[in-house]
């Protein structure tokens, strides 16, 4: 048998190796194999050093009577901030609550609002639209460069990892600022299009012809790159709807 | 008897029936874990005990969308999860704006064990506590999470994926680069232990 490698000995540490017989049989007899498992063993038993503080047994009624004012007042206003604002980014804020106010836009009963008031929120309005538009199309490419990728027995694609790494931050804002509008249709393109972009994000960048094949499968069975298209299709046609509406105004 | 499982799947259905109760029984059932679950993602108390929070109320909106063949302690750990995530990913945009902290007014929660006995052991445990935290906090959020499940709440890779919404195959790449991450940031200090 061959030496372990890294991948292998960490398998065996956590009981899911494929053949934990033949690794123990190879560790009995291979000094440097077992001595690379006594590290690891070593590191992972340190990593139980993290304790977590006592909770009380009364813990439990102790978040549920904090957590009950917010239910009742979900039910008044359908709305709460999440998490202490204090701790946020500001401009992740701002920019969430742009986004939710474009998909709110949508449905804003245009005739009653001054039109002393408009140009400033339609110029916000293309620029989020823009910036949708230029997030699907984005997401579109790497997929597209995924489904495209070839190589000789594994395949690099560490360049699209990290474009999939960034990307996903920024989907799942506009997830969550989708699902906040109810906008069902966007959300649930949106909330595919994050998995597979996760799962990019998060495989090996050396990939397998096997595990290739595999994400190209779900890209394909899901038909996630034609909705994304067609998602960023309408999206663009309110871009051009909103620029000629701003355009007429400004005559 | 009524299992875990069993017990939450009625609480569930009673609770997506208006029954306030119901939903607070799955709150004291699973407040622990998902503290648990928090503190280790985001290595701070405070930041957990919001994470706890986020994740009930999300979960009270998304009840309707449960799926009463799945587990809701799966489900419910998949919302803890993307609460932490969602907090870890904002908190380290944050912190690009920010001076680092001196290390030891950090996340001041790894305190001394008093159960160590010596002063060179309870040192060095110390410096265990500190380094570990450190490691995990240098581990993408995802690489994070993939250890936190599989290491620390003893879940299965294909658990883990569950969890994820991740294939195995990728959950175990996170947590194979999460454990080498690990190995490389502890191992100078275990080796000299030797």
């Amino acid at each position: 048998m061959k030496h372990l490698n890294e991948d292998q000995l960490i398998l065996h540490y956590y009981g899911e190796a494929p053949d934990p017989a033949a690794i123990e049989s190879h560790l009995f007899s291979c000094a440097d194999c077992r001595a690379g498992f006594e590290g690891l063993r070593r590191v992972l038993a340190a990593a139980n050093a993290l304790q977590v503080p006592e909770r009380r047994e009364s813990y439990g009624s102790e978040v549920w009577q904090r957590l009950r004012p917010r239910l009742s007042e979900r039910r008044r206003w359908d709305w709460k901030p999440t998490f202490h604002v204090s701790r946020w980014a500001w401009a992740s804020l701002i920019t969430a609550m742009l986004v939710a106010a474009f998909f709110l836009g949508r449905f804003w009963p245009r005739a009653e609002i001054p039109v002393a008031k408009l140009p400033p929120g339609q110029v916000r309005e293309r620029i989020l639209l823009a910036s949708v538009a230029d997030h699907l199309e984005s997401s579109q490419r790497v997929l597209m460069e995924v489904v495209n990728a070839s190589g000789n027995g594994s395949v690099d694609i560490s360049q699209q990892q990290a474009s999939a790494e960034d990307l996903v931050a920024a989907n799942r804002l506009y997830r969550q600022s989708a699902e906040r509008a109810g906008e069902a249709g966007m959300e649930g393109v949106l909330e595919e299009l994050e998995r597979i972009l996760l799962e990019i994000a998060h495989s090996s960048s050396q990939l397998t012809s096997g595990e290739l094949n595999e994400i190209r499968r779900r890209i394909d069975t899901q038909g996630i790159l034609f909705k994304v298209r067609v998602i960023g299709d309408r999206v663009r046609e309110r871009q051009k709807a909103a620029a000629r509406e701003l355009a007429r105004r400004n005559l | 008897m009524i299992s875990m499982e069993e017990s939450d799947a009625a609480a569930v259905l009673r609770a997506r029936s208006g029954d306030s109760q119901a939903f607070r029984l799955l709150v004291e059932h699973h407040s622990r874990n998902i503290f648990r679950l928090a503190y280790r993602m985001t290595g701070n108390e405070q930041d957990a005990e919001d994470v706890v929070q986020e994740t009930f109320f999300k979960a009270f909106r998304q009840l309707n969308g449960f799926e009463e063949r799945s587990n809701f302690s799966t489900w419910l750990y998949r919302i803890g999860v993307n609460c932490a995530l969602d907090l870890l990913r904002k908190r380290r945009r944050h912190d690009e704006f920010q001076e680092p902290l001196e290390p030891d007014h950090g996340r001041g929660v790894f305190e001394a064990d008093p159960h160590e006995s010596t002063p060179d052991r309870l040192v060095f445990s110390i410096e265990v506590k500190r380094q570990v935290t450190q490691a995990l906090e240098r581990l993408s959020p995802m690489e994070r999470s993939a250890f936190v499940l599989r290491h620390f709440e003893g879940m299965s890779i294909e658990e883990v994926g569950q969890v994820l919404g991740l294939q195995t195959s990728a959950a175990k790449h996170s947590i194979f680069r999460a454990v080498r991450k690990m190995r490389v940031a502890l191992e100078p200090l275990m080796s000299s232990l030797r």
